[in-house]
């Protein structure tokens, strides 16, 4: 028997002059969340059903960028995505480019439970969501006002931005505190704070279990499909560890950094916290991101190489913490 | 300068009684298409351009399972998938759900080269195909007779199959020669056989790019993405090494195929054929599958833990073989 571990976020990178009170909403959020998980490790319930069950409860909450509260495709809509991945055998799930789905990581998980298939998209997902008898709503259901205030900045800044959220009012402020636009692609992001969900977790038999959710990038390409729905990019679980990602979708993609974590744990010996420095440190190039981990021995940390990640771990032996930055 | 190098492949896990004349046409192909990259990389083309035109050739030859003669969805239209990768700078590209592009491969260039994004999926990429103005499509071109028989047979048997190129009328004497019939995912495979195409090079510079494509499984679900487009899994390429795998898409995406090749080789410090070795060895478990890759240094090297790799390698001193069994 180890001691469990949990970890959430809600994003890396934040903005600085996000106001005061949207910090304390995420900051309970992150709280209750990891307070439903805490309750279920106590109740031993198994890793991979402890992740699923902490990213319902993000994806169900607007604040942050999955489910209800996704970012909006240039078109206005939401196309959602989400994997899980269950440390004891490597098994996962993958789903992208979903529309009605009220909860994008258990369809994630439903694909990996009850298909033969690991990854299912667009139309074809929505129809085994159908089939699954998942729970759906209409678009407007997933749409906020913040967000559609959003994405008309956007479109007028003529980028594709991060989710962010603050309300427009405070657009102007928050602009002008930036010293460095920060550019992805080559495309100026004027505001820069993906807020991507996600939940590891290590239960009392050193299961580690992963899990990841998002409306993607706003203004984003219809059919844009980003880190957080590809195994060994945005999320990762295996027997030593479980990893969720928030960033660059680009950058985490291109350093596959979910894997990268259990992978230099594995080859080069790195414990927890050594393996997510080493990452964050040496894969990133001058990508941004931020990730969560656990170890199989109820270990937990967290790194990001930006301003700022929404956070929140703790661990058996009664450690707590829930942070935005540094 | 170091020697180039170049590896192709059309898929591993063949049926060992493929009809004679059908493994001299796969043979051709290969030798066809490891020639045209010969001649381009003795012309110093790039190693990126190198993988994207020798698929490109793959994909618009009916024989394999990629572009035209692609696997068919249970409706028996076309969803085809590719990704390929620049070993400089780790850029990629990926694309899934296409039905209309005659060239996957270099939608998924296009996507790296000329989108903010690094993966389009669905009606999205088709959207993004108008817009670059490839070249296109109706549906039958890519539907082939055999493919139309294969979806049948496996419709007939309510099983997933890979794709595989035999005559409908020599089915019977292959499935009977097939002792253990392999499952995946729980389900039958009556005929195992996916044909999926890769290329990977380095080029006289040192470079790596690798490069996937694929129609994917016979009879899948619309909406299913397999290993082909994804980073990390059927496609890699970096500093050190270009990789493209094949064969059972779920375990390719579990074991982070690609990135691990490259992963023990900066890590454990092996050399291209130890690390595909071990790769194949240790990170599949009960799957099947293989892989081909080339290392800066001029190496080349393929893996594979099932019955056959329709695959050819050549190398700037003059070796070169083509092949489908041990």
């Amino acid at each position: 028997m180890v001691g469990w571990a949990i970890a959430v976020h809600g994003g890396a990178g934040v903005d600085p002059n996000l106001p005061t009170e949207r910090q304390e909403q995420a900051k309970q959020l992150l709280t209750r969340c990891l307070n439903l998980g805490i309750s279920a490790l106590r109740s031993s319930a198994s890793a991979i059903d402890v992740v699923e069950l902490v990213v319902r409860e993000l994806e169900t909450d607007p604040i942050f960028n999955s489910g209800r509260g996704s970012a909006l495709t240039e078109k206005g809509t939401v196309e959602m995505e989400a994997s899980i991945m269950d440390g004891v055998g490597r098994r996962c799930g993958a789903v992208s480019g979903l529309s009605t789905v009220k909860n994008p990581v258990s369809l994630a998980r439903l694909v990996m439970d009850k298909s033969p298939h690991s990854y299912l998209a667009f139309s074809g997902a929505e129809d085994f969501a159908k089939q699954m008898g998942v729970e759906r709503e209409e678009n407007d259901y997933f749409v906020t006002e913040d967000n559609v205030g959003m994405l008309k900045v956007a479109k007028e800044a003529n980028s594709i931005v991060f989710d962010y959220r603050i309300p427009t009012t405070g657009y102007e402020s928050c602009g002008a505190g930036v010293e460095s636009p920060i550019r992805m692609n080559g495309l100026p992001i004027s505001v820069y704070a993906p807020e991507t969900v996600g939940c590891v977790v290590v239960d009392s038999q050193g299961r580690c279990a992963a899990a990841t959710s998002t409306g993607g990038l706003m203004n984003k390409r219809i059919g844009r499909i980003g880190d957080s729905p590809l195994i060994g990019a945005g999320t990762y679980a295996c027997d030593v560890c479980g990893v969720s990602c928030t960033g660059e979708g680009e950058a985490i993609i291109r350093g596959t950094l979910a894997r990268e974590v259990a992978a230099v744990m594995e080859y080069k010996g790195l414990a927890l916290q050594e393996a997510v420095d080493f990452v964050i440190k040496e894969r990133l190039d001058e990508g941004q991101a931020g990730l969560i981990a656990v170890s199989k021995t109820g270990e937990v940390a967290y790194g990001f190489n930006c301003v700022g990640m929404f956070r929140g771990c703790a661990t058996e032996d009664g450690f707590m913490e829930v942070g935005i930055w540094e």
